[in-house]
């Protein structure tokens, strides 16, 4: 703790030792299975996304040697199919989203000052259910049975009829798994924001990245359902006979486009939002001062989420839609750049004469603006609809969405990783280490992905697993391809670094960044129980306004896990809580989730039988143990 | 084929052309907002530590206004140019295109004293003359993409899609599959001949008859009619009538084979009938044993197909 100045030495060391009597879970295999603290489960969370990216990159490695030159050997067109669909699924859905809620799981917690998460074995539920389903899907994979239908599905091809085996059902169900730990994440990120805030962080005190999670979660909520509707009907004109997309049957091949791009679309502002809140964070942080237009940049987030909404259907101006209508869709896919122009403009304003300390994490996010920045202008381009005939499924659109998705998400996540490292592991990773992977990653991602505006003008389609040696397109993909290397280069770096600092980082103290939001009030890593004293907040920039001594609250129990509560609007303190103890139901829960689920793409019966188990594992979760809940 | 011959850079159609009009200015005003936002990052980078700006508020709210502005014009822009490529032409000539898992089905219906025809993987198209493809699936969804003349549209199971398009240009263009469609998406493409009227109806003449009576002569009919082939290929003036494969009555006279897999040439025609799933992994024609003495007189009657 930073400051306690109304505690003597003594009476803090008997407070931790009775803080660490409750919260600590219990050291060994056991506790690390049953442990429902938002720190263990968030690290795991971001541990086990980042080994997915690691995957999800060594498939683009092998798409990049097949593309190398015309009339490629590396990969047959069935082993292309299954590797083009694992690279999009793995980096969508078990990593980009997942990395980015495992950061507010983690983080969110500490930022809003409260000692664990809402539903905290919801929570642990979650990252099971989310580890199941990525292991679903990657077993299938190397025993050949992976899904071969591309990211999106596109029924018929991944309907009965067109797509036969079990392939596009395994897709199918892991999206399910996705589905479920999304969920439960969003839901409990809310709930924190909501109710867990520390006292006196009103609305308009909350850091920036707490209100892009905030929405993120929100975004979640409202779009999951319809990928829940998709993926269940897919599922069901498969495994039992139903007819929703068979056009023969009266279904309707378009109904699944809609579905799936009316949460695909969002989906990548659920990666795209929660980068702005660590830009913002990073910028505020090394400039030295508060991001320009608090107001402006939340209500662009809002702005941000709302809008996503409304413009699925440029993924489908090549489908025959009502021209009017299109151009309707034209309207709200470039009307989304005010509020991302807005954002923008906001930190350019931050950086003006700021003079920011150029280490790794600002570098990150100068990456992030060039390259972003250049995204943005190619996503207008694919909004209008004239163009768009041309440029979609061509690889124009693969660096359009590579330099939104990499540049306006990745970079970011790297420089938040290097950024929060120092909290997660309590030291720092190593500066000229981060400076060389940075500049590979930065340089090999435009090097690798600039070509490919040319080569889909050229007319070079998507998804192809190789192409003639008369089109003109070898020397460009050759190029791409190398460069390609030189980002793999970078990201090896990366995680060496990464690897390394862990055990010989130099030593990082509570703050080392001079920072202003709370979880850097607290010892890194923190403590099982976050915060000795709940903190009072009493502006913006907690740590920054009052840096000798932060103002603390008192009067919880120590005798159980206790939270306090706050009001939604002023953060006013309403209630002590009971957070649940460790518990090893959401593990069985989730291994019977997982159960049913697998079992259920054999036989529909499964979810009959299979319901038994989930059934028995949530009762023995929530038996009641005669703890009242709270006491206002 | 030309290094140009699929390239949205290099248009030989009016749909092309107004679509790249819109592509060059639009790319430039979005390229200098882009060059404009890096300067202004260098210059506040480079900039003398001090307080944030006095008129930072100003400057911000001037530029969202500005961004504001550009996406209206950009989306009037766009509409501008999609409506005329939506507008209907008088008289077009109508060619339906089906798309199959992995090749092309055309159809030219009777259009005055022409009678109609169906053939497949080429599709031939007077120079000048309006064109409405009647775009549809058999399968699963494809789409119609030559990028020299138009831009793409899908084509989908139960659903009927039109593209509009006027050739300006005399020459070769490369049409391929831009939706993932299977296995064999990468091998789905389509040369799209464009030929001065006189050179157009003369083809379209000589694909309406039936084979060459000298094919039909040959002792590979035979072999043709009496194996595997004519379940599905239709040779017209033979007993061959299938319909799930492609119609072969003038394959010879087809620029490629396999849906712009091979050049047209009396080898690839033996490869691909003793071999297509080493050419083609995956595709629908199978494997079908033949002797050395069947091949041959398969593909020479393959070969007098014109």
């Amino acid at each position: 703790m930073r400051a306690q100045p109304r505690d003597t030495g003594r009476e803090e060391a008997a407070l931790e030792a009775s803080l660490a009597a409750v919260w600590s879970s219990r050291p060994g295999l056991l506790g690390w299975l049953t442990t429902v603290d938002h720190k263990a489960i968030g690290r795991r969370y971001i541990v086990t996304a980042f080994l997915f990216l690691a995957l999800g990159g060594v498939l683009a490695l092998l798409m990049r040697w097949q593309l190398a030159q015309p009339e490629g050997r590396l990969l047959g067109p069935d082993r292309y199919n299954q590797v083009f669909t694992m690279h999009g699924t793995t980096m969508m859905f078990l990593f980009a989203v997942p990395v980015m809620e495992a950061m507010g799981v983690y983080l969110v917690p500490l930022m809003v000052g409260t000692r664990n998460i809402a539903f905290p074995r919801l929570n642990a539920f979650s990252y099971w259910v989310y580890l199941f389903g990525g292991a679903l899907l990657w077993i299938a994979f190397l025993l050949d049975m992976a899904p071969d239908v591309g990211w999106f599905a596109y029924v018929p091809l991944a309907g009965p009829q067109y797509g036969p085996g079990k392939r596009a059902d395994i897709w199918a169900q892991m999206i399910t798994f996705t589905e479920v730990s999304a969920l439960a994440v969003a839901v409990g990120l809310v709930v924190t924001v909501f109710k867990q805030r520390a006292p006196g962080m009103s609305l308009d005190r909350i850091p920036l990245f707490v209100w892009a999670m905030l929405v993120t979660s929100f975004v979640v909520i409202l779009a999951m359902p319809s990928i829940v509707l998709a993926s269940t009907a897919l599922i069901l004109d498969r495994l039992v006979g139903t007819q929703f997309f068979n056009p023969a049957a009266g279904g309707d091949v378009l109904l699944w486009q809609h579905l799936f791009w009316f949460f695909g679309h969002p989906e990548v502002y659920i990666i795209f939002i929660p980068a702005v809140g660590m830009v913002s964070t990073i910028l505020a942080t090394f400039c030295r001062r508060p991001v320009f237009g608090y107001l402006a940049m939340v209500l662009a987030l809002v702005g941000t989420g709302l809008l996503a909404f409304g413009l699925w259907v440029h993924h489908m101006f090549t489908t025959g839609l009502p021209r009017l209508g299109e151009s309707f869709f034209t309207a709200s896919s470039m009307a989304i750049a005010v509020p991302s122009g807005l954002q923008i403009f906001c930190w350019l304003a931050t950086l003006w004469g700021a003079r920011p300390r150029l280490t790794v994490p600002m570098l990150y996010v100068l990456a992030f603006l060039f390259t972003f920045v250049l995204g943005g202008m190619t996503g207008v381009m694919v909004a209008s609809v004239p163009l768009d005939t041309q440029l979609h499924d061509s690889f124009f659109v693969v660096a359009h969405f590579h330099y939104v998705l990499v540049g306006g998400a990745v970079f970011p996540l790297l420089g938040a990783i290097h950024y929060w490292y120092p909290k997660l592991t309590g030291r720092l990773m190593e500066e000229r280490l981060g400076r060389w992977a940075w500049g590979l990653v930065f340089g090999g991602f435009n090097l690798a992905f600039f070509p490919m505006h040319l080569l889909g003008l050229w007319g070079m389609p998507r998804r192809v697993y190789t192409y003639p040696p008369e089109l003109p397109w070898g020397g460009l993909n050759l190029f791409s391809s190398l460069s390609a290397a030189l980002l793999a280069a970078g990201f090896l770096l990366f995680f060496w670094n990464a690897w390394r600092s862990a055990r010989h980082g130099e030593a990082a103290g509570p703050d080392p960044w001079g920072a202003g939001t709370l979880e850097w009030a607290t010892s890194s890593p923190p403590p099982p129980w976050n915060f000795t004293r709940i903190p009072v907040v009493e502006g913006a920039d907690p740590l920054r306004d009052s840096p000798d001594a932060l103002k603390v609250a008192a009067g919880l129990r120590l005798d159980r896990r206790e939270l306090l509560l706050t009001s939604v609007m002023a953060a006013e303190p309403e209630a002590r809580e009971s957070s649940p103890r460790d518990s090893v139901w959401p593990l069985l829960a989730a291994i019977a989730t997982t159960a049913m689920l697998i079992w259920s793409i054999f036989t529909p019966w499964a979810v009959v039988w299979g319901a038994i188990p989930v059934a028995a594992t949530l009762i023995f979760w929530f038996w009641p143990r005669g703890t009242p809940e709270d006491e206002s | 084929m030309n290094g140009a011959a699929q390239s949205a850079l290099a248009p030989g159609g009016a749909e092309a052309a107004a679509i790249l009009s819109l592509f060059w200015p639009v790319t430039a005003l979005l390229g200098a907002i882009w060059l404009a936002v890096l300067l202004v990052l260098a210059l506040g980078l480079w900039r003398r530590p001090g307080a944030a700006p006095r008129r930072a508020g100003l400057a911000v709210g001037a530029a969202t206004a500005g961004t504001v502005l550009v996406v209206i014009g950009l989306t009037l822009a766009s509409y501008l140019v999609t409506r005329p490529l939506s507008a209907a032409a008088e008289a077009p000539l109508v060619v339906q295109v089906q798309g199959r898992q992995w090749w092309w089905q055309v159809t030219y219906p009777a259009e005055g004293d022409a009678p109609g025809f169906t053939t497949a993987n080429e599709l031939r198209l007077p120079l000048g003359r309006p064109v409405r493809l009647e775009l549809a699936a058999a399968d699963v969804i494809h789409s119609f993409w030559v990028p020299n003349l138009a831009g793409k549209q899908d084509m989908i199971p139960g659903r009927d899609n039109a593209l509009l398009l006027t050739p300006r240009q005399a020459g070769i263009f490369r049409a391929q599959c831009a939706e993932f469609c299977g296995m064999q998406h990468a091998r789905m493409a389509l040369p799209v001949v464009v030929q001065p009227a006189a050179e157009f109806a003369r083809w379209r003449a000589g694909q309406a008859a039936p084979a060459a009576a000298e094919a039909l002569a040959v002792a590979g009919r035979q072999v043709f009619e009496s194996r595997q082939c004519s379940a599905c290929h239709t040779v017209r003036g033979s007993e061959a009538a299938g319909s799930t494969g492609p119609d072969l009555t003038h394959l010879a006279s087809r620029e490629t084979l396999g849906a712009g897999l091979l050049p047209m040439t009396r080898g690839a025609l033996a490869a691909w009938t003793a071999d297509p799933q080493t050419l083609k992994p995956g595709n629908n024609m199978p494997l079908v044993p033949l002797t050395a003495d069947e091949l041959q007189a398969l593909t020479e009657f393959l070969a007098l197909l014109r």
